[in-house]
């Protein structure tokens, strides 16, 4: 047995390249983040569920995901193994970086999972409710300050939005990107700037030890088990979500494309799966075929619109 | 129960056969990877994941704290030994270590790295279990203008410590500005210097330039003198072991490295580099035998060593109060608290106290595993360095390029890094030195961003930077580093400082 589980250990390490994979995963970003877990998580329960017996991640980072993305469409096209990971972030960063690559260069194939944002202040912040929070950015919009993820990201998108709701300029708004939610949760709990934004899971711990005051989410309706208002609530027509898809290579054919869906949904279906987005946090939002071809193109072009707005994209 | 008791029931737990198994593999795991120039802890951790999952929390996490100590220790291996950090961390080691490995004096420096490496280990990990939450909250103290103060008093302290020349040290730390400039801008996500080509978007990579500056550089270097060569490297002179002078140098920089090292890698936007460099320049400023810095001085191998050991223990300081990763291995160590659905934060020292305690307890026998794997392999480890040159420096430049394929596999990555290999070896030539460029690609961004943000939170009001206590100490100190010198110069002791820079040729 401890031999077993040793050389499982030692194969797990050196198999970096691909051998013979039924899928290949690629995760466009570092290990730990969120598409990474997305693919990890992914492998893991297509192998317990026995829906393919070898998937592989593989991690190419960078540029919002861009960098793997344009990897994926060029080498992996015809290539009905491949599977490329993505989301709403990746749908600004093509924007942003004037990616030659885009979303309609690989085959979508279902959204899976989502999450929304939360919007927190300090405890011991003057501003009590949602509304004092629009009250001082109508009031000064360079004087509330916003720590959040990287910049163009779904953090700095949702203030975007939240800013034009409230009939203030969005180009005014001061948004201080730091690398990654906890960066910005450290500048938040040191009160280094006004309110934070970022994926409710990020702040969960702190808000429910009273550090953070939680002041709305992102959702349409309230989520079970938060106790906070939506956005809309407080009179701002704003729901955003950070949602996460799986994708196939571009180039293949209906029957190929029918296999690859079949697998996918196989997977959202499973105990395995509900089971990790449980643990995990994230909202199941799947959503496959045009359904979600038609709100991918909706979510592109409202993205394009607030990046705009903001001054991101000329 | 006391702080005292929790820790005692926690060495219980992590004494358990199986888990003393799981940390022998992780630190095992851990040493290897370390030594792989570009397979940092982070992917190894990634890999594992998975394999884990059926495992109970306790064991698997205590198998990741190896694999990160591990990961910090190895890469001193090859610093020293084969002038190739492994880790962006231990760039630094390879400096004085290197040297060292030269005059056949390798096992003392991989002895004091080994030691010292424990030593902080076990102090700083006793800091994360009774200091912790009184840590975090200074870390949160620090926001942009603390930051960016913090980066003026590294630059001037590390330009000063490195190379003969300052000027030709300024030059280098301002290629490395100019290398770090490339890529899309934190701020506002616009691209800067990319020239169109993707792959330089996402700027360019420090372990890619190290491993290329220092390992490719240096084999360039070897090959163009030939047979000529007259730097004839002594395996070992001497004793493999440390002397008493040795130890009598080594342990003040050790205590030194890990008062430096522990509070930086509990900042949430530091990490172990700074540590490092901080850590060597306070040791070339208090030495004995400042001749010996540049030569292969001990000391500079001991607190670098010590620094980077002591903030791997610093890192936990936020992820296990604040549920904060600071580094890419904290990250995934925190999605493997998930997996299992603990949530650190806060409440995790409430809600999860055998856990906690059991994984700060296993990072000391973590710590004990690699000083006993390590110490012991000393003398083998030096072997390697009677390899016949061409070999030895083949082999060197097949782990560079395997090493950097296997982080990102790309074949512009691999262009990158014969290019940066080209710019080192004619550095090298022309007497550059090669450290400051890799740090100004470091600290570089990270001073631009801080002092953005600061200015942006304040809307350009400059005199933020310095109303804030903290930073305002930070500057002075900077600004004292900076002009006695000048001063002592000027009275005339000019002489012996110039001496002192002269002979660190």
């Amino acid at each position: 047995m401890k031999q077993f589980f040793l050389a499982s250990i030692l194969a797990g390490a050196l198999a970096l390249p691909a051998v013979a994979a039924d899928y290949t995963i690629i995760a466009p970003a570092n290990p730990g983040g969120g598409w990474d877990q997305t693919a990890r998580s992914i492998q893991s329960v297509m192998q317990s569920e026995g829906i393919s017996g070898n998937v592989q991640v593989q991690n190419v980072p960078g540029a919002g995901g861009t960098i793997g993305l344009a990897q994926f469409a060029s080498q992996s096209a015809g290539n009905a193994n491949a599977l490329i990971v993505g989301g709403y972030v990746m749908v600004g960063a093509i924007l942003t970086n004037k990616s030659p690559v885009t979303l309609n260069d690989v085959t979508p194939i279902a959204r899976l999972t989502g999450e929304y944002e939360a919007i927190v202040v300090p405890a011991d912040s003057p501003l009590k409710t949602m509304g004092d929070l629009v009250e001082a950015l109508k009031k000064d919009p360079g004087a509330v300050s916003w720590g959040g993820g990287s910049a163009g990201g779904t953090d700095h998108i949702a203030v975007g939005l939240i800013a034009k709701a409230a009939g203030v300029d969005p180009t005014k708004i001061n948004y201080i990107a730091f690398s990654g939610g906890g960066e910005a949760l450290a500048a938040i709990l040191g009160s280094q700037v006004t309110a934070g934004i970022s994926g409710y899971g990020e702040f969960e711990s702190q808000v429910k030890s009273g550090t953070l005051r939680l002041l709305a989410v992102s959702s349409a309706e309230r989520i079970a088990g938060v106790d906070a208002p939506t956005i809309k609530e407080s009179g701002l027509d704003v729901v955003v979500q950070n949602w996460r898809m799986v994708a196939a290579a571009p180039g293949l054919t209906d029957e190929q494309k029918a296999a690859v869906s079949a697998d996918i949904e196989k997977l959202a279906k499973s105990a395995g799966w509900q089971e990790t987005l449980k643990t995990k946090g994230w909202q199941d939002t799947y959503l496959a075929g045009d359904a979600f071809k038609e709100q991918l193109a909706k979510d592109v072009s409202a993205t394009e619109t607030v990046l705009k707005d903001i001054g991101l994209v000329q | 129960m006391s702080t005292f008791e929790f820790l005692l029931q926690g060495i219980v737990i992590a004494a358990q056969p199986m888990n003393l198994l799981y940390a022998l593999i992780g630190v095992t795991l851990g040493t290897a990877v370390g030594v792989l120039p570009g397979i940092g802890p982070a992917l190894t951790v990634a890999l594992l994941l998975p394999v884990t999952y059926k495992l109970d929390p306790g064991g698997s996490l205590i198998m990741f704290a190896g694999i990160y100590y591990g990961g910090m220790y190895g890469g001193s291996t090859t610093s020293i030994l084969l002038n190739t950090p492994g880790e962006s961390s231990s760039i630094v080691t390879a400096l004085e270590g290197n040297k060292m490995a030269r005059a056949g004096r390798g096992g003392p420096a991989l002895a004091t790295a080994a030691i010292g490496s424990f030593v902080a280990g076990l102090i700083a990990t006793l800091a994360l279990a009774f200091i912790a939450p009184f840590v975090v909250k200074l870390a949160l103290v620090f926001g942009p203008r603390e930051y960016f103060a913090l980066m003026v008093l590294a630059f001037v302290t590390v330009s000063s410590a490195f190379g003969d020349s300052t000027l030709r040290g300024l030059t280098s730390l301002f290629i490395g500005f100019a290398l770090a400039i490339i890529g899309i801008d934190q701020l506002t996500g616009q691209a800067r210097m990319s020239f169109g080509i993707p792959d330089l978007l996402d700027g360019i990579e420090v372990t890619t330039l190290a491993v290329a500056m220092f390992a490719i550089g240096e084999s360039l270097y070897i090959a163009a003198q030939g047979d000529l060569g007259p730097d004839k490297v002594e395996a070992v002179k001497g004793s493999v072991w440390m002397n008493r002078q040795d130890w009598a140098r080594s342990w003040k920089a050790w205590l030194r490295g890990t008062a430096i090292g522990f509070p930086i890698g509990a900042m949430p936007a530091g990490g172990a580099e700074i540590g490092t460099f901080l850590s060597y320049a306070t040791e070339k400023r208090l030495t004995k035998y400042p001749e010996e810095f540049g030569n292969g001085a001990i000391e500079g191998v001991a607190g670098p060593e010590a620094a980077n050991n002591a903030s791997a223990a610093g890192t936990l300081v936020p992820l296990l109060t604040l549920g904060l990763p600071t580094t890419a291995t904290a990250a995934i160590m925190l999605a493997g608290f998930q997996q299992y659905g603990l949530q650190p934060g806060p409440l995790l020292f409430a809600t999860n106290p055998q856990l906690v305690w059991g994984l700060i307890a296993s990072l000391l026998i973590a710590n004990f595993m690699l000083l006993v794997l390590n110490l012991p392999l000393v003398g083998l480890w030096v072997k390697l360095l009677t390899i016949p040159k061409p070999w030895l420096y083949a082999g060197i430049l097949l782990f560079a390029t395997l090493g950097t394929i296997g982080a990102n596999p790309s074949v512009f990555e691999l262009g990158m890094l014969l290019a940066f290999g080209l710019l080192g070896y004619v550095m090298r030539i022309f007497g550059y030195p090669i450290a400051p460029v890799v740090v100004g690609l470091i600290l570089g961004p990270l001073a631009e961003q801080q002092l953005r943000r600061a200015l942006a939170i304040s809307q350009g009001d400059v005199t933020v930077l310095f109303t804030s206590p903290v930073a305002a100490v930070l500057l002075v100190i900077a600004a004292a580093a900076l002009i006695v010198p000048l001063i002592l110069r000027a009275r005339g002791r000019g002489e012996v400082l110039s001496q002192l820079a002269a002979s660190e040729d």
